[in-house]
Parts: C-alpha cells; sequence; structure tokens
C-alpha cells in the first residue's frame, strides 16, 4: 500500500514553524517513514507544477503556515485546499495573522515607506521598492500582488484543524503527530482548535497570584520583575487571562510577560477580553473622587499602557473582530 | 431633510438608572433623535469591549453607554470599572481609526430623563457629522447583504 503524503507549506511566515516542527526530535525520522513528502519548499524541491498535477485530494496531510498577505499566498492555499484531505493552519499566522497580520492598523503605503524609505538604518540611494511589474530583456516579470488586507488562512478556504502558538511547540506538535501515526481520531474536523489547551494560560502558569492592584503599567524593558509573583500584579501586561493555554507558560516562568501567542479561548476576541481583564485591575478613580478628577485619574494610568492595539491584538488582531484598523476615508 | 444620515446608535443602559432615564423621557414625551436602540443591561461594567466591537463591526455608527452617576452604583463600582474599561477602550479604538465620538460614556440617572435625550441628540449630531461608518463594507470591504436574502439564510 502507498504511503499516505504529507506537505507543509509557508505563505506569509517567518519560518519558525519549519524549525519548531524539526524540533520534535527523532519524531521526525517517523514522519518520514510514514509518510512520502509531496511539497515542503523548505526542505525538498517540490515545484509549484509539480502540485497542480497532484489529484485533487490526494495530499493527506497538509500543514499550511503563515498568513494571506498576497496573491501568491492566496492561490497556494486555494490550491492546496483542493489537493488535500486534511489541511492544518499550522501556527499563529495561519490560525489568526499574526505579526504580519499587526501590518492590518496601517496601509501598505505606510508599510512600504518605513521599510524602504523611512527607516533611520535604509540609505535610499541603495534601495528600491519593489514593483509588481518590471521590465528585463527577456521580457515582463511579475511579482506577487501586495494585499491591503492579511488575512488568516480560514478566512480564504475552509480549514479543518488548528494548531495554535507562534510558534506551536514541539511537545505539542509530537503530541498531534503521534495521534496520526498511530491512527487515534483526531476530533471532528471543521477549524477545531488541536495541540493546545482550552482553559486560560494563568491555569498553568505557576507563578503566585495575588491581589491586582495595577497603579501603572511597565514596558518589559522598564523593570526587572520580582521572579515568582504573578506578571500582570507588577504591571506588565502578561496576555495569560486572555489567551489559550497549551505552551506551559514559558516565557512567564523566566520573566517575560506572555505576549498572546497561543490566540484567544474559544468564541472569545483576545484583545477585548485582555483589555477588559487589565482595565479592572486598575487601582485609580476612586468613588469618594469628583466626577472630573477621577477621570482624569484613570485616564493617566491608562497613559502608561503604550500602544494598546498592538499590545492585545499582537497575534490575532487579523482574527479579531474588527480585523483591521480603518486607515483612511474612501469616497462614500 | 429626508435625505439626512440617520446615524444608528446602540444604546447599552443600566437598569438602575439610564434604562429608567429613558423611560422617564418617553413618559415625559421628551423629543429627541430617534437614533439609538437601547439594549438593558443590569449595569455599565457588564458591557464587554466585545459588545462596543462587535456593535460597530454589524452597522453601529456610534455605541452610547449610559450608568448611575460615580458613588450611586447599585453594585457600588460597577459604573467605575465600566470607566476604567471605556478609558481604555477609546485610547485602542483610536488605533483603529475609530473617532472618539462614536463610542461615549455619560452618566444619566433615574430622573435624568432630559439629560439622556440631549446626550443622544448630541451624540446623533456628532455623528452626523462624522458620516456613516459601515465597518464591513467600507473597512472590511464585504458586499452588503441584503435583507431578503439575510432571511433565506437563516431559513426564516
Amino acid at each position: 500500500m502507498a504511503k499516505p503524503t504529507f506537505a507543509m507549506y509557508w505563505a506569509a511566515s517567518c519560518g519558525g514553524c519549519e524549525i519548531s516542527l524539526l524540533n520534535v526530535g527523532e519524531l521526525i525520522l517517523d514522519v518520514d517513514a510514514a509518510f512520502d513528502v509531496v511539497f515542503w519548499p523548505c526542505v525538498a524541491d517540490f515545484k509549484y507544477q509539480d502540485v497542480e498535477g497532484y489529484p485533487d485530494g490526494s495530499i493527506d496531510l497538509c500543514l499550511f503556515n503563515g498568513a494571506i498577505r498576497n496573491s501568491e499566498n492566496e492561490e497556494l492555499a486555494r490550491l492546496l485546499r483542493r489537493k488535500s484531505k486534511t489541511l492544518v493552519a499550522f501556527g499563529s499566522c495561519a490560525y489568526e495573522g499574526c505579526a504580519p497580520g499587526l501590518a492590518n492598523l496601517t496601509t501598505n503605503a505606510a508599510t512600504m515607506r518605513t521599510v524602504y524609505t523611512d527607516s533611520l538604518t535604509t540609505d535610499e540611494s541603495r534601495t528600491r521598492a519593489p514593483r509588481p511589474v518590471t521590465q528585463v530583456p527577456e521580457g515582463e516579470i511579475h511579482i506577487p500582488v501586495l494585499y491591503e488586507t492579511v488575512r488568516p488562512l480560514d478566512q480564504v478556504v475552509p480549514v479543518d484543524y488548528i494548531i495554535p502558538g507562534c510558534p506551536p511547540e514541539a511537545r505539542q506538535i509530537a503530541a498531534v503527530l503521534r495521534a496520526v501515526l498511530t491512527g487515534t481520531p483526531l476530533p471532528a474536523p471543521g477549524g477545531t482548535i488541536i495541540g493546545a489547551g482550552h482553559v486560560a494560560l494563568c491555569e498553568e502558569c505557576p507563578l503566585a497570584k495575588n491581589v491586582k492592584q495595577i497603579t501603572r503599567f511597565y514596558r518589559p524593558y522598564e523593570i526587572v520583575p520580582e521572579p515568582g509573583i504573578c506578571l500582570l500584579e507588577q504591571g506588565l501586561v502578561c496576555m495569560g487571562p486572555a489567551t489559550r493555554s497549551g505552551c506551559g507558560a514559558l516565557c512567564p516562568q523566566v520573566g517575560m510577560r506572555c505576549e498572546g501567542c497561543y490566540g484567544p479561548l474559544d468564541g472569545q476576541d483576545q484583545g477585548a477580553r485582555m483589555l477588559a481583564a487589565v482595565a479592572s485591575v486598575v487601582a485609580a478613580g476612586g468613588s469618594h473622587l469628583d466626577e472630573h478628577v477621577q477621570a482624569q485619574e484613570i485616564a493617566a494610568v491608562m497613559d502608561t499602557l503604550v500602544d494598546p492595539a498592538g499590545t492585545f491584538y499582537r497575534f490575532s488582531l487579523a482574527h479579531s473582530l474588527l480585523r483591521r484598523a480603518r486607515v483612511a476615508d474612501d469616497p462614500a | 431633510m429626508e435625505n439626512e444620515f440617520q446615524p444608528i446608535i446602540v444604546g447599552f443602559l443600566c437598569n438602575w438608572c439610564s434604562y429608567r432615564a429613558a423611560d422617564l423621557a418617553g413618559t415625559a414625551r421628551v423629543h429627541y433623535a430617534p437614533t439609538m436602540r437601547p439594549i438593558r443591561v443590569m449595569c455599565t461594567a457588564r458591557v464587554e469591549p466585545e459588545f462596543v466591537l462587535k456593535a460597530l463591526r454589524e452597522g453601529a455608527d456610534g455605541v452610547l453607554i449610559a450608568g448611575c452617576h460615580p458613588g450611586e452604583c447599585h453594585y457600588v463600582e460597577g459604573n467605575i470599572k465600566a470607566l476604567r474599561r471605556f478609558t481604555l477602550l477609546k485610547a485602542m479604538l483610536r488605533q483603529f481609526g475609530v473617532e472618539d465620538e462614536r463610542v461615549q460614556l455619560v452618566w444619566a440617572a433615574a430622573s435624568e430623563g432630559k439629560q439622556l435625550a440631549e446626550a443622544v441628540d448630541r451624540m446623533t449630531e456628532q455623528l452626523r457629522a462624522l458620516g456613516p461608518l459601515r465597518w464591513r463594507q467600507r473597512v472590511l470591504g464585504e458586499q452588503p447583504v441584503a435583507r431578503h436574502a439575510l432571511e433565506v439564510e437563516m431559513g426564516d
């Protein structure tokens, strides 16, 4: 009997997901023994035309990482959906847009300006922004079109499973791969989250939690946190309360606030939930105060939280309720 | 006049003060803009930021949250918790390109029907000046779904 087939693709991503997959250790040999790799640009030389030639539904397991940022990403998403029996949104970019999704807070033009001209370290005389079409002696070269809005995979094609994380923890990937290799049935597909927990990260975080009374917020470089004590209590915007568990609370245990890479809990908007959680524990504006003073006192504390949108939605912006910012008013 | 833009305001009114204020405005026959869709909540602290974001995404031009004056909350400090969330929410919404006037928090006691009506009138004027939000169409670029199509989809 022919071996089941395996594919992995990267769209708008950093490549960390492939590294994380290789971090499963020797298990990768079992994956190699059990599967025929039919497409995996990171490790093997297959062409897009090869995939186009496969019969529909012929790829048994396709791990898709990366967000949909340009026309090439979208084309491959649609192609791999058609060719795959099981399509997995692998990692935060494919699941919820991740860091590329933060581009949704601005415009492509502004992003391009920052990258190719405005940045202090850019020597303008030596850079040239990419152009969609370039004339060369051999003819015209077209590059993929950059979309104005970054989308997660499930906003483009239906997804069977989601493995969250930036990147997904090797231990969680290994558990999923073992289940697939041993034929253990997975939960019903349909955008189902696998390889993660179903409670908030705080539940698996061992730091001591006391009463939270925040009088100002700190960015990670501003303070050295007291070890062993909840970081949110110390004024660091630790995303634990609004983030799915599954990673084992690796960051808080070494004094780094959770940035929220495992995404929201079922049916929640991560940013809105974090905002609600963090605002309620701000100790400012007691009820004895005059209404005006009270509002000012609260505003002063909130002002110390720099970049709320980027903090609360660092990973989930493109998958959130609003999905993107409203940048310029279009003609009605 | 007929072509004037009628904004849609989703109003979250606290059960103990502002919903009663709206009731009073009605029984006292106060004339004010028919732009607010009131939703009664037990306390302004019940208004999750998610409610506001969802209202804005689903077609509201603005959201008005109204509750008891500080110190008069039925649940002691619910309205202050709401004020804290609201302050941070506004800062975040600015980054999303949503103007401050689109999300407002006002205090209106049960006896302040007139003040609540004035707040709705004021907000209506401000939203008229800003124009429609229409998040799905204008920000997400989705095609408007006709009402009858929606009903078919829902199986009616």
